[in-house]
């Protein structure tokens, strides 16, 4: 990504020659087509983003009228344990997965942009998840995971056969291999790319100083994949806040509350419980969290005055 | 480099299984019969492999699903492309503070998670009666979707040579035609691109049409494979088979225009 950055900021000095007048008008003519994008933008994003602040100070069945609520619906979220459940679940989701996917990740992307021949044909089995909904994956581990018609049987292996939807702790780590399962190859492909653009003189150099694989692992590559790094986690980080559609058609956020993330959390109080306000008190602290994410991560990578990672994404 | 590397080996082919397996079961499990799924080995080939699962689904309007998940893919993949051409063309060939502004709105967009604005845009889709209709999924699909499209379209059109631009406009082209005839065609693989990532994601979208239609025959195929699974639970060789059928189009497009749809999915993440 670094390299579309930095063909991004490389723009190209305009002709000193036009005048002034002509430039406006060029300008002018320009700005009319951003009109389009950004009428839709405005009206089904900014809108919605400034609604679901008004919203949250509103009380809404989803069906009747809407009447203002003044700070109840955020004093009574706040004062809520489902809350800090669910933001706790989030972060940890969040976090596990980070750790789970980053080395894997990484690893099957320097392994993929070898030149082996049969590594390039395992790499095109490696992507198939990415071709399927996360409804579809969903479906398809639960039906893998029936303890007598699914793995545990067929593998034969006992341990397989628990019940994965019915233990809070199981639930969860199952949330989190699945969510590997489904995102490991995109952030794979993302390795592949950066690995690529990694300079061959930099590895020839090292085989002439005898630095071996691992040290080239750890001095060439790693370094160089700094940039990649932080644009996969930036994906990884602010993606893992909508693991929304997954987790619904797996787990619902049972057995009881064990994976209520926080966007399960606000489409539950919101088209379950009909409780619009505080659904979208859940989607305000949703969007903030987003937010700060974001430009943590963009001044983790922004010693480089080129790399805004926020362009990155 | 061409050293046989042993660990790494071994770490591929076992990744290579936790991918495959799931893959191969839900393949297989498909073409079971009942008895053979009930009373066979769960990863053995089917005894008796048969087609009556895809059958039912069919039968249960899938075709239905297909159609709708299509439309609504395309009516929002070609707006969102066009428009975010035009508005990734003119942030790049104009200056001033509107379109600066314009641009940084863009980029903050990426930040925010925009699903969690479904509850304002449920609001709005009952209050433009459009609510229970495939134009209520194009309309949030496409404003989604403008950030990141217009961010890498721009970056695409960035590469075009500077001395083009020039020779077009000493030619005396509007902005108008530059657009359509220079920057359009030159920057082709970068729109295939985006149009297969937003595709994607429409296609396998759930959220929206979660929220925003009820009626089942406006289903799209995510949401009809969910109530599938919950209507037929007892049958799990048909829920797969519906799997399969759901996911089979983009298969197909995989097999045939492997490099394109995986650049598509990184949606030049890693140019």
């Amino acid at each position: 990504m670094s390299n579309a950055v930095s063909t991004a900021r490389k723009t190209a000095p305009t002709s000193a020659r036009t005048d002034a007048g002509q430039n406006g008008q060029r300008n002018a003519a320009l700005a009319w087509l951003t009109v389009p994008a950004l009428f839709f933008f405005l009206a089904f994003a900014v809108v919605p983003l400034a609604g679901v602040l008004i919203l949250s100070f509103t009380s809404w069945d989803g069906i009747g009228a809407i009447g203002s609520a003044g700070m109840s619906n955020w004093f009574s979220v706040l004062a809520d344990p489902g809350l800090y459940n669910a933001l706790g679940l989030t972060f940890l989701i969040m976090i596990a997965s980070w750790l789970v996917q980053t080395p894997i990740s990484l690893l099957l992307g320097v392994f993929t942009a070898g030149s082996q021949r049969y590594r390039a044909a395992l790499a095109v089995l490696y992507f198939l998840p990415l071709l399927l909904s996360s409804a579809a994956v969903a479906i398809a581990f639960k039906a893998l995971l029936d303890p007598n018609f699914g793995l545990a049987t067929g593998l034969g292996l006992p341990f397989l056969a628990q019940d994965w939807l019915g233990v809070p702790h199981l639930a969860l780590g199952l949330v989190i291999f699945v969510i590997a399962w489904q995102f490991v190859p995109f952030h794979t492909l993302i390795y592949q790319g950066g690995v690529r653009q990694i300079p061959k003189s930099l590895y020839e150099a090292a085989e002439i100083d005898g630095a071996g694989t691992i040290k080239q692992f750890f001095h060439i590559t790693l370094p160089q994949l700094k940039y990649t790094i932080i644009t996969s986690s930036t994906l990884m980080v602010v993606g893992s806040l909508t693991y929304f559609d997954l987790i619904f058609v797996l787990t619902g956020g049972g057995p009881g509350n064990s994976t209520r993330i926080l966007a399960l959390d606000m489409y539950l109080r919101g088209f379950r419980a009909n409780l619009m306000g505080p659904a979208s008190v859940i989607a305000v602290i949703l969007v903030l969290i987003g937010l700060a994410l974001a430009l943590f991560l963009q001044r983790l990578g922004g010693k480089d005055k080129q790399g805004s990672q926020l362009e990155g994404m | 480099m061409r050293r046989l590397n042993v660990p790494a080996g071994l770490g591929g082919w076992i990744w290579l299984a936790i991918i495959i397996i799931p893959v191969y079961y839900v393949v297989i499990t498909s073409l079971k019969t009942q008895s053979g799924y009930f009373g066979q080995n769960p990863l053995a080939l089917p005894a008796q492999p048969t087609l009556e699962n895809y059958q039912m689904v069919l039968e249960a309007d899938f075709a239905k699903y297909f159609l709708n998940s299509t439309i609504v893919t395309l009516g929002a993949v070609i707006p969102t492309v066009l428009i975010s051409f035009m508005a990734a063309f003119a942030i790049v060939r104009g200056k001033g503070r509107f379109l600066k502004l314009v641009n940084g709105m863009f980029l903050m967009g990426l930040a925010i998670p925009l699903q969690a604005t479904i509850i304002p845009i449920y609001l709005m889709i009952i209050r433009l009666n459009l609510y229970d209709s495939l134009l209520a999924l194009m309309l949030p699909s496409i404003a989604f979707a403008i950030p990141l499209t217009v961010l890498i379209l721009s970056n695409f059109i960035r590469d075009v040579p500077n001395e083009l631009f020039e020779s077009m406009r000493l030619d005396g082209c509007s902005e108008w035609q530059t657009m359509w005839r220079l920057a359009l065609p030159l920057t082709r693989p970068a729109i295939v691109t985006v149009a297969i990532y937003n595709g994607l994601h429409v296609w396998n979208g759930f959220l929206l049409p979660l929220v925003l239609t009820q009626s089942p025959e406006l289903r799209v195929l995510p949401l009809a494979l969910w109530t599938f699974q919950g209507e037929y639970s007892v049958n799990i060789p048909a829920v797969l088979a519906s799997v399969v059928l759901s996911t089979l189009p983009i298969l197909v497009l995989y097999v045939v225009g492997r490099r394109q749809l995986l650049s598509g999915l990184t949606a030049g993440f890693s140019k």
